[in-house]
């Protein structure tokens, strides 16, 4: 690359401005929901918002930071034992909702010290123990019921279509926050770290990456998505099972969210769960062939789509829908030497 | 016995080596030399199976080998003594030679000690204990024990102190004298004209000098291996 | 004294936890993979073994049937599924094997049903040798211990003496010069998955004697497992026996407590020998814990 050749970095391209901004639009026009739609499909919204979260977390650890964790339902249970025990101490239910995030991430600060110097297969399962060990604990705690569990009484003091249009926005607001806290992270330098960090932690380390600090960035804001997920949930259901909440199923579905989206991508999760929610609903009443059927499909996509159904589109077509990237432009007409998508992709850093 | 027809091979999207044409005849001894990143050991590895060729042939003896997984090669008789020795470092010295073979062949663990004195009292030694020179004297006793008819070296001498370079030397001589085929990549110039036969050397990819080690002058080959260019009787960079 | 029979109890579980993670060791020292389908695949080869009783066949005529069978469909695991992972990275192969054990455990289910069975040895499953008052020690749990130490004495073996087993370690070191000095690693491979899937049945054959069983245990019993390798060191067999005794002293011993403790007095020595031992290396290699932490420039 030659400077004399006129060349310029930028990060916005007229496509990416233009689905940032639509994704916004759609954002703000989802607010009107409660206006707009019926309660059966502001319930089905506020699950597809749940899943939307929890599938950007899962691929934010493991298609950004290169972690693999089959424990994150961990987070997804404390975030829902956080809301009762703070409803339980008279906090207003919303406030405890709404908070139970953030105690979910103030818990993965601790625990990181076990587990975030384990690398691959081991962080997975170390993950899992942890998963256990919540769960095996908040199973003692008879405040919150046990075994047997409890229900957010607090909850039914509301009307139920107050109640459900607080829990969409609820939804909404934690997943639009979260997506735009994973957007920041990504467009940011930790974002360029992280994959640095995926694709050759050594090499990163060694010209400079903070590489624990990257980890833990994405480690506890996964912790607090997770945990706000578990928030909407229980605002959703009103029981409380431990089992139910600390179940290792939770894992299996944002594995498939984010692998059959587009590990990696951004967009990805957010497809993923899309066809997650529509399987969810169509198959969900079949039992076990359905889950065999997920299990299949993980499978099948990570040996021979691991980029998912986004990220092979992305490849595919050389196209990116928002400004994560970096692309290097001739100035003075034209694109970099070669037209064909392909080379387009590899002359662009992302 | 080698032929190696318009070799092609990449790492990644860095084309390593580029048509490369080549022959070695029974009982030979070629020395590869030529500057780092010239594709050398990317050009042996390929030989030996290690890398895959993007294009072009590999043949044998007449046989067609560029499919085969290099442990087949092996078995043919083809073996690569690979760049930075590579030992199984958590096993003895013993351990490593047998895992190359169980000795039933001319090359067994008495010949090898035979001609590698110095790792008879260092046979339970764990490898990565070793010294630079052990090592590189146990990775060439490893090779050995397959019963290579073509024997692949690659950078002998690199990272030893000249007194274990002068060690390896000496066995390869013995080695050499045996009859066995030998494709040799060496750094130092003097020694590796001074035990081939033929030399070739390699600028970007390509092989841009070759003949009898006779023949050729030490000059010739420098500039070569520099890609320079007599211009007005001067050797000048292309 | 009822505490040295816990104990007691809690060595001879550890065999048993030892020859369940022996096969999850086996995979990962030789091929770097750890198989989270692991704990179903013992369950697998149990309700093949249960099966096979079921149909006729006495039980060790139907553990001789079921351990070839394992060792066969280890192959085939490798085959299909692992070999390819293998060469896609890190991520893959824990992907494919979480997707696996859940297709494997709803199968199972969708086979057998919700009933929860154990395989009938009859009265070898309580009795045993009574050493004094306080201390029993069972019949099962004994052959069981016992098996496990000859199986890692004959691993053990095996790696240091065979030439396979050689060929294999020599793989786990450096895959890419085993294949330059002449060894087949893609066998090496199959040989070690066979060997692994075999052992994970067998383990799973004395799951099912020692107590009951459904189609969803399998995720425990990799965790219980993992916890063993961990605790013992990776890569070292005889350190899955010591993790295993760990881990099945930690279970008895705070089942003495309370019942309820009982594995969750496990996964805690688990994490405190994790953090322990992890916080200990990493502030040596980076120079103490504000370094660590990144907290110095």
């Amino acid at each position: 690359m030659n400077a004399a050749q006129g060349l310029k970095v930028e990060r916005w391209t007229p496509l990416s401005a233009v689905a940032t901004a639509g994704g916004v639009a759609l954002l703000v026009a989802l607010a009107f929901g409660p206006v707009l739609f019926g309660a059966n499909a502001l319930d089905n919204l506020t699950e597809l918002y749940v899943y939307v979260i929890l599938a950007a977390m899962w691929n934010a650890l493991a298609g950004y930071a290169g972690l693999v964790s089959v424990g994150q339902q961990a987070f997804f249970g404390l975030g829902a034992y956080a809301a009762v025990q703070l409803t339980n101490h008279g906090v207003n239910v919303w406030l405890a909702l709404a908070l139970a995030g953030l105690a979910a991430g103030a818990i993965s600060l601790p625990t990181s010290f076990f587990v975030l110097w384990l690398r691959g297969g081991e962080f997975a399962i170390g993950m899992w123990v942890v998963a256990e060990v919540f769960h095996l604990l908040v199973n003692l705690d008879h405040s919150v019921g046990g075994v047997t569990g409890t229900s957010l009484i607090a909850l039914s003091s509301y009307d139920p279509v107050e109640r459900r249009r607080y829990t969409y926005w609820l939804a909404l607001a934690s997943m639009a926050v979260l997506l735009a806290a994973v957007f920041v992270l990504l467009r940011s330098r930790l974002g360029a770290s992280m994959q640095a960090i995926r694709d050759d932690e050594q090499a990163a380390g060694s010209v400079g990456v903070r590489v624990l600090r990257a980890k833990l960035v994405v480690f506890v804001l996964a912790a607090i998505g997770c945990g706000a997920a578990g928030a909407v949930w229980l605002a959703g259901q009103l029981t409380f099972q431990p089992n139910s909440y600390f179940s290792v199923q939770w894992t299996a579905y944002m594995l498939f969210m984010a692998l059959v989206g587009g590990l990696g991508t951004f967009e990805g999760p957010i497809i993923g769960a899309v066809i997650f929610f529509a399987i969810q609903n169509q198959f969900g009443e079949e039992g076990v062939w359905y889950l065999v059927g997920l299990g299949t499909a993980a499978v099948v996509f990570a040996l021979l789509l691991p980029r998912g159904l986004w990220g092979t589109v992305e490849d595919r077509f050389g196209i990116r829908l928002l400004p994560l990237g970096y692309r290097v432009r001739k100035l003075g007409g034209g694109r970099a030497p070669s037209t064909s998508p392909r080379v387009a992709a590899e002359s662009e850093l992302t | 016995m080698l032929r190696v027809e318009q070799l092609d091979a990449h790492h990644g999207l860095l084309h390593a080596v580029r048509r490369v044409s080549l022959e070695v005849a029974d009982g030979e001894t070629l020395a590869l030399v030529g500057a780092n990143g010239a594709g050398k050991t990317t050009l042996l590895r390929t030989i030996a199976g290690g890398h895959r060729a993007s294009q072009g042939r590999i043949l044998f003896d007449g046989v067609d080998v560029s499919s085969l997984p290099a442990h087949r090669r092996v078995r043919l008789g083809i073996t690569l003594v690979p760049e930075g020795r590579r030992l199984f470092p958590e096993m003895t010295v013993e351990e490593n030679l047998l895992v190359a073979g169980r000795g039933n062949g001319e090359w067994n663990l008495g010949r090898v000690y035979d001609t590698f004195p110095m790792l008879r009292p260092l046979r339970k030694k764990r490898a990565a204990t070793l010294s630079g020179g052990e090592q590189q004297a146990t990775a060439i006793a490893r090779a050995l024990m397959t019963n290579p008819r073509l024997l692949l070296i690659d950078e002998a001498s690199l990272g030893l102190a000249p007194i274990a370079v002068e060690r390896v030397y000496e066995s390869l001589e013995a080695v050499v004298g045996g009859g066995t085929t030998v494709v040799l990549v060496e750094q130092d110039l003097g020694r590796a004209l001074a035990v081939s036969s033929r030399v070739a050397c390699m600028l970007e990819g390509r092989i841009v000098l070759e003949g009898a080690a006779a023949e050729i002058t030490r000059e010739q080959v420098v500039e070569a291996y520099f890609g320079l260019k007599r211009r007005n009787g001067k050797a000048v960079q292309q | 004294m009822i505490w040295v029979n816990q104990v007691v109890q809690g060595i001879l579980l550890g065999g048993y936890y030892a020859l369940l993670a022996t096969g999850l060791s086996l995979l990962f020292g030789v091929m770097r993979i750890i198989n989270l389908a692991h704990g179903d695949l013992a369950v697998v080869g149990l309700f093949l073994l249960w099966w096979l009783h079921d149909q006729g066949l006495s039980v060790p005529a139907a553990l001789a049937v079921m351990l070839p069978a394992m060792a066969l469909a280890g192959i085939l695991l490798q085959r299909v599924l692992l070999e390819r992972s293998l060469r896609s990275g890190v991520l893959v192969p824990l992907l494919t094997t979480f997707g696996l054990a859940i297709v494997m455990q709803n199968l199972l289910f969708e086979k057998f049903g919700a009933d929860i069975r154990s395989v009938d040895i009859g009265t070898f499953a309580y009795n045993g040798w009574k050493i004094t008052d306080e201390i029993y020690v069972g019949h099962l749990p004994v052959v069981t211990f016992c098996v496990a130490v000859v199986l890692l004495g004959a691993l053990q073996l095996f790696l240091s003496r065979a030439p396979i087993g050689r060929s294999m370690r020599a793989t786990a070191q450096d895959p890419d010069t085993a294949e330059l000095v002449g060894v087949n690693a893609r066998a090496v491979y199959l040989v070690a998955a066979a060997i692994a899937v075999a052992t994970a049945g067998l383990a799973g054959a004395f799951l099912g004697m020692r107590t009951t069983f459904d189609a969803y245990v399998g995720p425990t019993q990799l965790i219980y497992a993992f916890e063993a390798v961990v605790i013992g060191g990776l890569g070292s067999l005889w350190g899955t026996l010591f993790g295993g005794i760990v881990i099945g002293v930690a279970q008895t011993v705070g089942a003495q407590i309370k019942p309820q403790y009982s594995i969750l007095a496990g996964h805690l020595v688990f994490l405190a020998v994790l953090g322990w031992r992890l916080v200990n290396g990493a502030i040596a290699a980076r120079g103490g814990f504000r370094a660590a932490l990144g907290l110095e420039t």
